[in-house]
């Protein structure tokens, strides 16, 4: 179970660089699809692999590609989603900074597989220095002939650019990355129409995370059969979990689906236990937006199967007692930590994101932090408990983008799975471990700094 | 041609219609509310979720429901498509916490609000809105501007419903005008020292479902409910010069374009006709405009001491299709 | 008109909670003057923050002007407003750290829109500044998995060393204190982003050194600015 695909050759020194990147056999990938291969026998390969966005929805990419609108006469596009942002995730710049030209590799052969002749790489505006790697990467693509015009000899041409966010999780929503890298304000559109068909300046477009692209090079290599083979059930390939919290060795691992949730946690090789020899509290399995777990149902589902880290595993028992892959945030919580504390900072975290469109989610994000913070900081009320759940109902669903429902999510089951916490913050706001930090501070209900 | 059933009324309509539009052409009852939906300005829509409703029958091909409510008025329909809007109880909740959502940051200040009486989210809050507050935390609170010499900006009154941006993009050529920041803290706003002073920008105030527009040269702050509107029409070089005028005795307080029965001008009139002509002898006057009389004031409602329940649904009445076209709230009784 | 108002006041009777709310309402009525400064929340609020337009010239130099032009040239032609986010980045660089009303106007005719397009995305995201900033702007995370290793401990062990509270400035106008979510770091937390170095790992005693060691610099040349453009974009 630790086979890899993308991070084989990470520990190469200088892989940075296109020599050491090309010795090891990158941008054969590119060669074989280029010269040997149509468009549409690459996107069967991709459809074939089973290839999972890894962005957070998990959609299958293949599927993704075979709607792009063929019919339309108008350029294509495909850009990578860099705007890694959602809590806990740090996987796409671990990527970026360590093997970017991993991913120029894939962005070639899928703009070849989709037509597309410009691809763009939306990186998040806090990581200025990736720019820099990615640029150097990309210069050194083109010097070497696989980008710009007639790449490698064929009739195929290809510009891949760079592009800088300023700072705003939902710049990450598909249709809001688009509208930021048209220079607008980043407001997800109200679908359909998909990408897919009205995109970017009206085209065609695809949108991908920097891992899932990251896999193609592998997949036109070695056959989108091959790549099936990792993984278990629906589950194929590999995944990068970004581990975080109070654990031993946090990082960025490469597992191999069908990995338990408990051998990832605790072995060596991977999170090496929870810190200073304390028990496991919860974990939020895949990026702040997904449902929080205890202890007992993260290790094992409600049916009591062992849980594994995939697709079908972490989501194994629904909204009630599973959670889902997201992102690959793996967020890991020692017995101190305060559940309510952290729903609510993670609630301020969605409100100071949301982009202020649709009405459940402007309002609704706001009001459950204001509640969350009162509880917090021992003014809250017994009520207030079945409010969040009702307020959080209310906006799941009900908004424009999903930012609405990773805003409720985690409200809605910390309050499923540790409802006794909150209750015991109503009632007896002292008695939390926490209270040291808590600085009660200046009960600012309403927080507008900007700067 | 594709056929659409909304709360047991089948209609044919053409392809491409929104759900929002097949029910206003069913009319009545079924019509969902929009608070930012405007037909006559592209791309508006999507963003206040008080029309969601649910898709019970995706289409005869695939007759599966869709699996959350949509917002009626940026879903086209599909052939055999059945939709439920007050006969389902879910978007009939799901309407009465929007219309919380909407209300928690608004002042209420309805009292010393121009637009009380002709205001839509007072309207909706009257026909969906939940008995008493939840909401016990400080409502965020902006200062007054004003937006050039003719209209006034009441930020806190504002839904965000992007109809006065849409307006500003798309009548006027040099838009100075657009939202600010973002999340709860978004706010409506030119920059500064520059004027709202295009020949049309006049059209934000009608466009704007709430008071937070207004305008400034109203003639003695009058109350609407206390004012006749008269179509009234006079030759102009800029727009179709008609208008609603709003009179008493034989004065002109306040022009307006001609709202329809879904609040919407049927025509945009240039500023021109709207701020400077205030004087009798300015207009034709071609008599009085049968204005939708289904508002709270118009209703009589507060005269009544109990607040009505939500709209009946409608399996528990029987209702002629043509009591549904010509029947606004007004006729049913509660 | 007293009857009606009571009637408006029936109509939101259940909504307007608490009797004082009435009454203030009641107030509001008979007071025009407080109705014009709209009074019923003047504990909170917010200001306009474009303030006053200088009408000073302003124009980039060489370099990033230079930067400018391939920049747009990524985008096709006609869409050149899609550079408008890459450009105040480097406004931003050129001028002292942030984005005052005449840079923005001049971003706009760079791109040929019209300046509220600017405003409207430079009050959106959050990287971007309309007041001016101490030359080291230090962003620490706050968000969850930063704040339960310990990153709010840093975070007010930075407020007390600098002095100052989050979002304010120190009076050398060396150092701005900004709290920012997420950094996409969360495996090394706590960290903290100054200007474009991540600072990993932190503990008081790091603070301590890193802190020092940029008062000191700062009393050096800064580097050229066009080496960052050059580099980043
Ligand atoms: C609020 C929000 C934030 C998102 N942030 C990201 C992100 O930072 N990176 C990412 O790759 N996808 C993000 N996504 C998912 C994207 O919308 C989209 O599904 C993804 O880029 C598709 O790529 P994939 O199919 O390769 O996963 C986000 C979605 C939402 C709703
Ligand atoms: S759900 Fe939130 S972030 Fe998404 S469009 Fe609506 S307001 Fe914006
Ligand atoms: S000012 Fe009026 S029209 Fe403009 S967004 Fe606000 S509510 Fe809508
Ligand atoms: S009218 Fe449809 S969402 Fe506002
Ligand atoms: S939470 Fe601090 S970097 Fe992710």
């Amino acid at each position: 179970m630790d086979r890899r695909i993308l991070l084989n050759n990470i520990a190469v020194p200088g892989i940075r660089t296109f020599e050491v990147f090309r010795s090891t056999g990158g941008y054969l990938s590119v060669m074989k699809a280029l010269k040997e291969m149509t468009p549409d026998d690459v996107i069967e390969e991709v459809k074939k692999s089973g290839l999972r966005g890894r962005g957070g929805a998990g959609f299958p990419a293949g599927m993704k590609w075979s709607f792009l609108d063929k019919k339309s006469n108008k350029p294509r596009y495909l850009i990578c989603n860099a705007d890694e942002s959602e809590p806990g995730t740090f996987k796409d710049r671990f990527l970026m900074e360590k093997i970017p030209h991993l991913l120029i590799e894939g962005m070639i052969c899928s703009c070849y597989a989709l037509g597309a002749e410009t691809g763009y790489i939306y990186v998040r505006g806090e990581f200025k220095y990736i720019v820099g790697i990615l640029n150097e990467a990309i210069r050194e693509a083109y010097q070497n002939g696989l980008l710009g015009k007639n790449i490698l000899g064929t009739s195929i041409n290809l510009d891949i650019h760079v592009h800088s966010g300023a700072g705003a999780y939902i710049c990450g929503e598909e249709t809001a990355l688009i509208e930021s890298l048209e220079g607008k304000r980043g407001n997800p559109r109200i679908k359909p129409p998909f990408p897919a068909v009205v995109g970017l300046y009206g085209s065609p477009t695809v949108v991908n995370n920097v891992e899932t692209l990251c896999n193609i090079g592998f997949i036109v290599n070695q056959g989108g059969s091959e790549f099936a083979r990792y993984g278990v059930g629906k589950s194929t390939g590999t995944k990068l979990i970004s581990a975080c919290g109070n654990i031993n060795n946090p990082g960025v691992y490469e597992i191999e689906f069908g990995l338990s949730v408990r051998e990832f946690l605790y072995s060596e090789k991977y999170c090496g236990g929870i810190k200073n020899g304390k028990e496991l509290k919860a974990v939020i399995a895949g990026g702040s937006s997904v449902p929080i777990l205890p202890a007992n149902l993260i290790l094992k589902t409600a049916a009591g199967e062992e849980r594994m880290l995939s697709y079908e595993s972490l989501a194994e028992g629904g909204f009630v007692s599973g959670t889902m892959l997201g992102s690959g945030g793996f967020i890991v919580f020692d017995e101190d930590a305060c559940i309510v504390r952290n729903t609510w900072n993670l609630t301020r975290f969605y409100h100071h994101e949301s982009c202020g469109q649709c009405s459940p989610c402007r309002e609704g994000t706001g009001w459950m932090e204001n509640v969350l913070h009162r509880i917090e900081n021992g003014l809250g009320k017994a009520r207030d408990i079945d409010l969040l759940v009702s307020i959080a109902a209310k906006i799941e669903g009900n908004t424009i983008c999903p930012l609405g429902d990773a805003a409720a999510w985690p409200v809605a089951s910390a309050i499923r799975h540790f409802r006794h916490e909150f209750e015991e913050h109503v009632l007896h706001p002292e008695s939390c471990k926490n209270s040291a930090i808590r600085q009660l501070d200046n009960v600012q209900i309403r927080r507008l700094e900007n700067v | 041609m594709f056929k659409v059933t909304i709360d047991n009324h089948t209609i044919e309509v053409e392809e491409g219609t929104t759900i929002l539009q097949a029910a206003r052409m069913i009319g009545g009852i079924v019509v969902p509310p929009a608070m930012c939906y405007y037909s006559k300005l592209k791309e508006s829509g999507g963003k206040c979720r008080t029309c969601l409703v649910k898709v019970a029958q995706g289409s005869a091909r695939d007759p599966r429901p869709l699996p959350k409510l949509v917002a009626s008025c940026r879903t086209p329909v599909a052939d055999g498509m059945v939709v439920q809007n007050i006969t389902s109880q879910e978007v009939i909740e799901t309407r009465k916490a929007i219309v919380e959502f909407l209300l928690i940051n608004h002042p209420l200040d309805c009292p010393v609000c121009d637009q009380a009486g002709e205001c839509d989210l007072q309207d909706l809050s009257y026909d969906n809105g939940k008995e008493e507050s939840r909401f016990e935390e400080a409502k965020r609170s902006f200062r007054v501007i004003d937006i050039g010499d003719k209209i006034q900006l009441h930020m806190n009154r504002c839904i965000l419903c992007y109809r006065c941006v849409y307006t500003a993009d798309q009548l006027t050529d040099k838009r100075s005008h657009g939202i600010l920041y973002r999340g709860d803290v978004s706010e409506i706003s030119t920059y500064i020292q520059t004027d709202v002073t295009n020949d049309f920008s006049g059209n934000m105030i009608d466009v704007c479902p709430v008071g937070a527009l207004t305008d400034k040269t109203f003639r003695f702050k009058n109350r609407v409910w206390f004012l006749n509107p008269m179509n009234a029409n006079r030759s102009c070089s800029k727009c179709s010069g008609k208008v609603t005028a709003w009179m008493r005795g034989g004065e002109v307080y306040r022009i307006t374009g001609r709202k329809d029965q879904f609040g919407e001008v049927e025509e945009f009139i240039c500023n021109e006709c709207r701020f400077e002509k205030k004087e009798l002898s300015d207009w034709t006057i071609e008599g009085p405009r049968n204005i939708k009389r289904a508002s709270v004031i118009s209703q009589n409602h507060y005269e009544k001491s109990k607040k009505p329940s939500v709209i009946l649904p409608l399996e528990n009445r029987t209702v002629s299709l043509d009591e549904f076209k010509n029947g606004s709230n007004n006729e049913i009784q509660l | 008109m007293g009857v009606a108002l009571v009637a408006i006041l029936l109509v939101f009777k259940d909504i307007v909670k608490d009797i004082v709310g009435v009454a203030l309402v009641a107030i509001l009525v008979l007071s025009n003057e407080i109705i014009k400064n709209n009074g019923i929340m003047l504990d909170k609020i917010i200001t306009h923050p474009l303030h006053e337009k200088k009408n000073s010239t302003v124009c980039f130099s060489e370099t990033a002007l230079f930067k400018v032009q391939q920049i747009i040239a990524r985008y096709p032609s006609g869409k050149q407003k899609s550079a408008l986010l890459p450009l105040l980045h480097i406004a931003q660089e050129e001028f002292e750290g942030y984005l005052s009303v005449d840079v923005m106007d001049y971003v706009a005719s760079l791109l040929n829109i019209q300046p509220i397009e600017v405003y409207e995305v430079a009050t959106f995201y959050s990287q971007y500044y309309l007041e001016r900033v101490g030359k080291n702007v230090i962003e620490i995370c706050r968000t969850g998995p930063c704040a339960i290793c310990g990153g709010e401990a840093i975070q007010s062990y930075l407020e007390k060393k600098l002095a100052i509270k989050t979002g304010e400035t120190t009076p050398d106008g060396l150092f701005t204190l900004k709290a920012v979510e997420c950094l996409g770091a969360c495996g090394s937390a706590p960290v903290m982003q100054i200007n474009t170095e991540f600072y990993e790992y932190l503990t008081t005693e790091k603070i301590d050194k890193i802190l020092a060691d940029l008062s000191s610099k700062a009393k050096e040349e800064k580097p050229e600015k066009s080496l960052w453009i050059e580099e980043f974009f």
